[in-house]
């Protein structure tokens, strides 16, 4: 089926493949090939031989968050940059799903930024619910991470290697009883965004919130999410990247893969298992398990696409 | 390290099928709300309740009671009781909370009778009302 089906580590099935992955910690590459995933435990060594082009996730690092679930989420934000910094293979670039911060802070976006600089890689943002919570309502996130390519609420689009990358923003002028909004004029622009581009060429969208619908009784969706996706249905390879949810929750669609990232900072509860969405307290020293980072390569000129999961345990 | 977890999953997949079951937040709201405790009691969230100030609590992404009558000129005050942040936001926006941290509150006055839908901007998801008489 495809290059990585031959190496000698079990392949399970798509189940047991996200039991690992939420409960195990144990990195999981993830191929595609005709629609099909394919998953097989990985080690460092055969991750490191994705060849080509390859870019980081991180999402959800809340700094300023102190409660008893992570008492310091800008110490595991930076065992995650340590994680960054000892890949074998040095990544093209980064994106960030959001809630960077937890409150909008002024201290905490220049405490995150200090981190996060220590990638030393060209980084992409899109805000989460949690940035855009200051006075102004997300100035102090556009004042940071607004360039003059962003549009609106911070929207942007970005070629790399073949690749498009779109960089959406759910979480503004969310509506009464609600999921995520990306809203008319985004939705405008995205289809401009997209006319004129070849069927053929790979799109990455990301965002904070799901696009797609994962728990809608907890808010994890987008209310106009399947707008969005209609617009990009016609495209031959479409990746939507999104965090929120603090687990990985993955599927495919046709021709689009869906993924959540991992926080850098505390582990939410699965779907319905608990009162609340709320942080899900673990034993201290298990919590980089349930943290971690993702990377994405691309097969230049093939159709394979990996998706590795990393926690920031065992560094 | 499955093992860890699946004990406290299994705890919090008791309490969700106790919070869904229904007057258990009318029996929440009795336990902790001195002002409202009569209507929570009779099971009828519509009773309006004495002027003064009444307390909805933010428990599990949740306002209890979700919805509060009370009668003109009272205080209503919202304290967020939980690890994340909410606001308060009326639906037509007439009255807005700044972002409530874990024990903070916000407090507003209805001197107006008539159905008030609010929601949090935050987690949307979250709506509650008030019913001025
Ligand atoms: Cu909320």
């Amino acid at each position: 089926m495809t290059k990585n089906n031959d190496n000698d580590g079990p392949v399970v099935d798509r189940r047991q493949a996200l039991e690992c992955m939420i409960w195990a910690g144990t990195g999981v590459l993830w191929t595609m090939s005709g629609g099909v995933p394919v998953s097989s435990l990985i080690t460092d060594a055969n991750a490191a031989e994705t060849k080509g082009f390859s870019f980081l996730q991180m999402s959800d690092s809340h700094v300023g968050f102190s409660k008893p679930a992570n008492p310091d989420a800008l110490a595991t934000l930076n065992d995650a940059v340590e994680k960054v910094k000892s890949l074998s293979t040095k990544p093209a670039f980064m994106i960030h799903t959001g809630d960077i911060t937890h409150l909008s802070k002024d201290k905490e976006f220049d405490d995150a930024a200090q981190v996060l600089k220590g990638t030393g890689l060209q980084s992409f943002y899109v805000p989460g619910e949690h940035d855009v919570i200051d006075e102004g309502v997300g100035k102090a996130y556009l004042g940071r991470y607004g360039t003059k390519d962003t549009k609106g609420a911070g929207w942007y689009s970005f070629d790399q290697n073949g690749v498009h990358f779109i960089g959406l923003v759910n979480v503004m002028n969310l509506k009464a009883g609600g999921l995520g909004y990306l809203g008319d004029e985004q939705l405008t622009w995205l289809a401009t965004d997209l006319a004129g581009k070849a069927a053929s060429t790979p799109i990455v969208v990301f965002a904070h919130v799901p696009l797609w619908t994962v728990y809608p009784e907890w808010g994890w969706g987008t209310d106009d999410g399947a707008k969005a996706l209609t617009l990009l249905k016609p495209f031959g390879s479409v990746t939507v990247l999104n965090g929120h949810i603090h687990q990985i929750v993955q599927k495919v669609e046709g021709n689009m893969t869906f993924h959540t990232a991992r926080s850098t900072a505390f582990p939410q509860p699965e779907p319905g298992k608990a009162p609340s969405p709320g942080p899900m307290k673990v034993p201290a020293e298990d919590l980089r398990k349930f943290l971690g980072l993702t990377s994405v390569s691309f097969v230049q000129g093939d159709q394979p696409l990996a998706i590795i999961d990393q926690t920031l345990a065992a560094l | 390290m499955r093992n860890d977890v699946k004990p406290a999953l299994r705890k919090a997949a008791g309490r969700v099928g106790q919070w869904r079951r229904p007057g258990m937040q009318a029996a929440l709201a009795g336990a902790v709300l001195a002002v409202i405790t009569l209507a929570a009691r009779a099971g009828d969230a519509k009773a309006p309740a004495d002027a003064g100030v009444a307390e909805v609590h933010i428990d599990n992404f949740a306002f209890t009671p979700a919805e509060l009558s009370i009668a003109k000129g009272t205080t209503v005050k919202w304290i967020n009781r939980d690890d994340i942040p909410h606001t308060v936001v009326e639906k037509g926006i007439t009255f807005k909370s700044k972002t409530m941290d874990t024990d903070e509150t916000f407090t507003h006055t209805f001197d107006t009778a008539g159905e008030l839908t609010y929601f949090c901007s935050l987690h949307p998801h979250m709506t509650g009302k008030i019913i001025v008489k």
